[in-house]
């Protein structure tokens, strides 16, 4: 099924128009690219409808066409805990969606043009056959929001294709390591990555000891492997291991608290001392239970209470307010980070783009992969690829729901190339040898 | 305003020469604190903060109006640009901008001012006597550094996400070529002459200088620190001298300027000031050198013959601009 979300944003407001009505023109062009006819945003009541948009014209004929396409496996996955942590149906193509407008706002200086087609699929194997359809039509440059059985089936049915697949979404360390795709980069942030980010904090904080409470679904069992390696590294001691087994049952229902204030005190009763409680609950479908209710007086952290992210919505560090800005005008909610790596994939090709100056597939993977890339990506600091598995450096943040706590890596955390690469898998440990082949 | 520095400057050397030992002058620096929406004002011969008056939520770019009367800021929380008497330090008015102004640079006749309003990647030309919004001009994702040629004939934007320098034609209002700079270009500026066109990229580590004649770049500056990881070094502020020999680069997070020489374009040295250092600003004799330090909460004064960090000055909470007035 190709849903074919329409982005080709052809709104130009620089041509032919009068000075004084060029920021309302933006807007509704604004509405025009993210809603295509749908009226003109809401915040903004003063703004004509959307149809008094610049008609789409042609691309010139000197314009380069840079086709992105986004591909999503669409999973049924339990809801989480929280009414606030509920999935937006654009959850990802809303950061690709923003990436395209910004590659375009460049473009236009370039003569180049950026488009994004969506195709979603619960099947793995349609998708994947969508994929390789469109790509031997011309669309050379993938995001995948997909299982990693999946991204890595669709890696291999593209093999020898013209091909580059960015993994936005999949956390797995696997997918760098033993079974990394020389054609597949990754900017989400692996598990370890996040797991190194918190533990540095938590070094820094001087709270060695910790008691990991872990729930029963494999992701669960990888992030904990991640805090167990994490735990080794940073010097920290897990004092204890408890799988949470409670059948959590239905996210909703009238009531439920009462329960929930008796279970997770006897859960976390008769620890050896602790300074933390670590969770593992990729899901949310337990650890937002953990804070307030443990039997001894102890933070939270971990997928739940401090959190180890890519992205945050509440960050406005290194020019993030208008990047905030420009997604909450865009999509009308917050910019998660899925969002964000999202948005990274396409601004990766963008950047290839305006940097070669070109829309050829060789040009832009060549200087992707070529140590000249880096890309700004709101975090202080430019984000580069580690050219020994695919995956973009990047720092962490370290959150709490509302708000930013730091940014690893920590201070003091020394390296000898990049201290971002105290994050994670690093070149002599990786397992990886497809992509430097 | 600058190159009217330029000349207080030369005149300053000239009796400099005629005169056995004057008294050095005192100079009023203006240090806008982001946090504390408030400004420092200092004595730069003392050294000293002499007083400190509040302002609009979060000031940052700020100049002097032509005459040295009106101190100009961008408060950009706001969404506007307040207008203070600089020997008062009262309100005098506010002008319009686009949403979040940031930098600004006024036109060497005095009027109109240039606004870069990072929210919806627009220039805004703003006259400062009648207080209206003449136009905007479309410019790339996030417009941030603006630089001015010392003739006023062409204005240069920087866009950060964009990662453009673009040339724009101040009696038309319109970009007339692009130029594709390392990431994240924060500050533009012209060297005296208007010869050079200094272009520092935050996220890309490096300075970009063009030819401002035919928009080719000259060559591109590259920073190298002992003990600081290339990360670190993120180029900001750029001051160049008002014989136009020496130039200085804020180097961010590194907690360095770098001195450079303009012909060879080499570092000369790097001077460890405070910590985060962004923007900078001469004294009108060309003397000493103001650097706002945001994480240190402090300003560094850098003696400029000697190329030594001669003071630091606490200020408010997250020092960004600074302008000096000739008072």
């Amino acid at each position: 099924m190709a849903t074919g979300i329409a982005v080709r944003s052809r709104c130009n407001p620089l041509l032919g128009l009068p000075a004084q009505p060029i920021r309302r023109v933006l807007l509704a062009c604004a509405a025009a690219l993210v809603f295509g006819s749908a009226p003109a945003l809401a915040q903004d009541p003063a703004s004509p409808p959307a149809a008094e948009a610049p008609k789409a014209e042609p691309a010139k004929p000197d314009t380069t066409v840079v086709p992105i396409l986004l591909a999503r496996e669409l999973r049924d996955e339990p809801l989480p805990l929280s009414l606030l942590d509920l999935p937006p149906k654009d959850l990802g193509v809303a950061g690709a969606k923003l990436a395209i407008t910004d590659n375009n706002t460049t473009g236009r200086f370039m003569n180049q043009e950026f488009t994004l087609d969506t195709v979603e699929d619960s099947d793995p194997d349609k998708l994947i056959a969508d994929v390789v359809k469109k790509v031997d039509e011309g669309q050379h440059f993938v995001l995948v929001d997909a299982a990693p059985a999946t991204l890595l089936k669709m890696a291999d049915a593209l093999k020898g294709k013209e091909a580059l697949l960015i993994n936005y979404s999949a956390p797995d360390d696997s997918l760098r390591e033993e079974d990394c795709r020389a054609q597949v980069l990754h900017t989400a942030p692996t598990r370890s990555m996040l797991a190194d980010g918190l533990a540095q904090y938590l070094a820094w904080k001087k709270w060695p000891r910790w008691l990991l409470v872990l729930g029963p679904t494999e992701k669960d069992k990888l992030y904990a492997d991640a805090i167990r390696r994490a735990a080794k590294r940073f010097g920290a001691k897990i004092v204890e291991e408890r799988v949470f087994t409670y059948d959590t049952g239905n996210r909703r229902s009238d009531g439920g608290f009462e329960q929930v204030q008796q279970q997770i005190p006897t859960f976390t009763q008769g620890a050896p001392d602790h300074d933390i409680v670590i969770v593992a609950d990729e899901s949310s479908l337990f650890g937002d239970y953990l804070p307030y209710r443990t039997w001894e007086p102890r933070p939270v952290a971990g997928t739940a209470g401090l959190t180890a992210q890519s992205w945050h919505p509440a960050i406005e560090l290194w020019g993030g307010t208008q990047f905030q800005n420009r997604f909450k005008r865009q999509s009308a909610r917050d910019m998660r980070p899925i969002d964000y790596n999202a948005w990274l994939a396409a601004r990766m090709i963008g950047e290839a783009a305006s940097r070669t100056k070109s829309g050829k597939y060789a040009d832009l993977v060549g200087y992707i992969k070529s140590p000249k890339f880096d890309i700004a990506g709101f975090k202080g600091v430019g984000l580069s690829l580690r050219n020994w598995n695919g995956q973009l450096r990047q720092p962490i943040l370290i959150t709490t729901p509302k708000l930013l706590v730091s940014v690893s890596p920590q201070q003091g955390f020394l390296h000898q190339f990049s201290e971002l690469d105290t994050l994670g898998v690093d070149k002599p440990e990786t397992k990886c040898r497809a992509y430097t082949q | 305003m600058r190159f009217k520095v330029g000349i207080a400057a030369l005149l300053g050397i000239a009796s400099a020469f005629a005169l056995p030992a004057p008294a050095a002058l005192a100079y009023t620096a203006f240090v806008t604190n982001e946090k504390d929406n408030s400004v420092s004002v200092i004595d730069t011969e003392k050294m000293e903060v002499v007083n400190t008056f509040p302002v609009g939520q979060r000031p940052r770019g700020v100049i002097l109006s032509k005459d040295g009367k009106w101190l100009i800021v961008c408060t950009s929380d706001d969404n506007i640009i307040q207008v203070y008497d600089t020997t008062t330090h009262k309100l005098v008015k506010t002008l319009p901008s686009g949403p979040d102004p940031e930098l600004l640079v006024l036109h060497p006749s005095g009027n109109p001012l240039y606004v870069a309003n990072e929210d919806d990647n627009l220039v805004t030309v703003v006259d400062i006597e009648q207080g209206k919004i003449i136009n905007d001009i479309p410019v790339g994702v996030e417009p941030e550094g603006m630089g001015m040629s010392p003739d006023g004939k062409v204005l240069v934007n920087t866009s950060e996400t964009t990662n453009m320098a673009h040339f724009i034609d101040t009696e038309t209002h319109k970009t007339f070529d692009n130029v594709l700079v390392d990431s994240r270009p924060r500050v533009a500026m012209f060297n005296p002459k208007g010869d050079q066109l200094w272009v520092s990229s935050e996220i890309g580590g490096t300075v970009t200088v063009i030819n401002p004649a035919d928009r080719k770049i000259i060559t591109k500056i590259h920073f190298e620190i002992p003990g600081i990881t290339a990360e670190a070094i993120q180029p900001v502020g750029i001051r160049i001298t008002p014989d136009g020999k020496t130039a200085f680069v804020a180097l961010g997070p590194a907690n360095r300027v770098a001195v450079v020489d303009t012909s060879t374009f080499k570092v000369i040295k790097y001077l460890l000031v405070g910590q985060r250092v962004w923007q900078l600003a001469f004294t009108p004799d060309g003397k000493k050198l103001l650097t706002t330090n945001g994480a240190s909460n402090d300003v560094s004064v850098i003696d400029v013959d000697a190329l030594k960090v001669i003071k630091s000055i606490r200020t408010g909470r997250y020092p960004w601009g600074v302008v000096v007035a000739p008072f």
